[in-house]
């Protein structure tokens, strides 16, 4: 039981060290990137989540490999993105790939959807920007419909029709993997995870907080709505960011070069003003507890919260320096958010919770087809429609 | 009836804020119950700029935002710089919602060095409030170093006058009907695409 989880989720920026003024390879980005998601599990966070991008100064373009590689060398850490690009992927190759992933590292894994794309972008993939809304919609459906219909007879507008296609290889254990959307300003998407009882995720960085609640407090009131739960049980993500040091001037006065030059905010607000208006922590383990802890107050409780950490041309020494002090102040934060936790809040979803879930939706079919009250409960590797 | 007046004057004692000003000696005139403030967007150049970059707005523009948002009608001066309005002045309202001035009832006016620049309300500032849809009144004012004196007349006076007449009529009227609503439209075709694939 996995009240909440706790995590990364990373860009892939190639930055340079403003400090230093070096900037690291394509090469040691990537293999910089497996360390940190390493880096995670040891400190016991509970998800490493990457990017998707297909544009310089951005290197992780193809989230599944990187995620199966780190797979391979951990054990418990839930491997997600943030977020895998449902316009411009086909969702075959995206019910595919993540299906795939999901067999080789035994469920241990889900994903986020989001548009993330400029405008550029889209073209180069066979797709037109000013549809991404379009896009988001009917290729979510057609992913969902993948993974929970073994044969699949589609025709939408923007893919090839399919007849009698069957996506490989079906859902482990007959439970697709988690899916979370994310978005921080169309109400669609919210309404698309709503719809599904689906993950919402807010990435909850560079912006002040009101921008995040509404679209927060829409999918909750959707959720409801769609008769998923009540909207405290709906299932919420948020991102945050960091930098800390035992004494909080030396974390001020070593992230402000790295701040001032930072792409997103660099060269604008200044640090002191960005911290204040932003969910941004730049200061000492318990200021980082305090600020983090707001969230629940300002978002209602939830289910998971990822940090950025490696951006804006940090080194990967400094990063792994901050897990080592945020696997420190974790079982603090897991334990404060557990105090304030209400009974009727979800908890984060698992493979193991989704296989359990399917088993009884399966075992209740079987009942009322059978009528009667066998079922054993125990998984096989079957696909189970929904 | 609550009016704000938005001034773009760069100088403590501009005359763009002084043109302000008149406005809100004309309104008080035949209003006296009218709230008349005026937001100078100089005190706020680096609140404006900072949120360019990083696509929000700090707290204390926010509050000037939220009171052009709540204003029953604006009055909007700016100086001319180089045929235009100034950089500050464009991006402030690039900071706005772009629907967030619907249908706001406004008046318009400009000062400028020479009276050459009397038609840069008409070509810069107009075009710029007709994107954001605002309902412009047809009087806008142009003060030039001449119309600070009044040679016996009080012409500067009588447009002021004339434009906050209009303004005052159409902030009390029907307007376009039409305002800024940010609720969420459960019933676009998108949305409703998302519960039924078949639409």
């Amino acid at each position: 039981m996995t009240t909440m989880q706790f995590g990364l989720f990373t860009v892939g920026d190639v930055t340079p060290d403003p400090v230093n003024g070096t900037t690291v390879s394509e090469h040691e980005r990537i293999k910089n990137t497996v360390a940190i998601a390493k880096k995670a599990e040891d400190i016991g966070l509970d998800v490493f989540a990457t990017g998707e991008h297909h544009n310089p100064p951005f290197v992780p373009s193809s989230p599944t490999t990187t995620l199966a590689y780190i797979g391979a060398q951990t054990e418990k850490i839930i491997l997600s993105t943030s977020t895998t690009l449902i316009t411009t992927n086909d969702p075959v190759k995206i019910a595919e790939d993540y299906a795939t992933l999901q067999h080789l590292v035994d469920g241990r894994m889900d994903l986020m959807l989001g548009r993330g794309n400029t405008a550029p972008v889209y073209p180069w993939f066979g797709y037109d920007g000013s549809k991404a809304v379009e896009l988001t919609i009917e290729h979510y459906q057609l992913l969902r419909r993948l993974w929970d219909e073994d044969v699949v007879n589609w025709e939408g507008q923007f893919r090839t029709p399919l007849q009698g296609f069957t996506a490989t290889p079906r859902p482990l254990d007959g439970a697709a993997p988690f899916v979370w959307h994310g978005s921080i300003r169309t109400p669609e998407v919210a309404e698309l995870a709503a719809y599904y009882g689906d993950g919402y995720f807010a990435n909850n960085i560079f912006w002040p907080k009101e921008h995040y609640i509404r679209l927060i407090n829409f999918y909750r009131q959707r959720y409801a709505h769609y008769g998923h739960g009540t909207p405290e049980q709906a299932i919420v993500g948020l991102g945050g960011q960091f930098f800390i040091r035992k004494n909080s001037q030396d974390a001020v006065r070593e992230f402000r070069p790295y701040f001032d030059n930072a792409p997103v905010y660099g060269h604008g607000p200044s640090l002191e003003d960005f911290t204040a208006q932003t969910p941004l922590t730049v200061g000492s383990p318990q200021e980082f507890i305090e600020k983090t802890l707001t969230f629940a107050d300002y978002f209602g409780d939830y289910q998971r919260q990822l940090f950025l950490v490696d951006h804006a041309g940090l080194p990967t020494k400094i990063v792994l320096e901050q897990l080592d002090l945020l696997g420190e102040v974790l079982p603090t934060l897991r334990a404060e958010f557990d105090a304030r936790r209400p009974e009727n809040v979800s908890d984060a979803p698992t493979h193991a919770a989704r296989v359990a879930a399917a088993t009884t939706g399966r075992q209740r079919e079987e009942r009322a087809r059978e009528g009667a009250g066998e079922g054993t409960g125990s998984v096989d590797h079957e696909a189970v429609t929904r | 009836m609550r009016i704000v007046a938005v001034s773009a004057g760069m100088s403590d004692a501009s005359s763009t804020t002084l043109l302000a000003n008149r406005y809100g000696e004309a309104i008080r005139a035949v209003r006296p119950d009218a709230t008349f403030e005026v937001v100078s967007l100089r005190d706020l150049a680096h609140d404006i700029t900072d949120a360019t970059l990083v696509g929000f707005a700090s707290p204390r523009l926010q509050h000037v935002i939220d009171q052009v948002a709540a204003a029953d009608a604006l009055v909007v001066v700016a100086p001319t710089y180089k045929a235009s309005y100034p950089g500050l002045f464009k991006s402030f309202f690039d900071a706005l919602d772009a629907d967030l001035l619907i249908g706001k009832p406004v008046a318009l006016g400009a000062t400028g060095g020479t009276a050459r620049h009397s038609l840069v309300v008409d070509y810069a500032l107009r075009p710029l409030f007709a994107y954001m849809q605002a309902m412009v009144v047809p009087t806008d004012v142009f003060a030039s170093p001449h119309d600070w004196g009044t040679n016996g007349t009080d012409a500067l006076g009588g447009r002021v006058e004339r434009a906050v007449g209009e303004l005052l009529s159409v902030a009390e009227g029907g307007g376009t009907g039409r305002t800024f609503d940010d609720s969420i439209d459960l019933f676009s075709e998108t949305m409703l695409s998302i519960s039924d694939p078949q639409l």
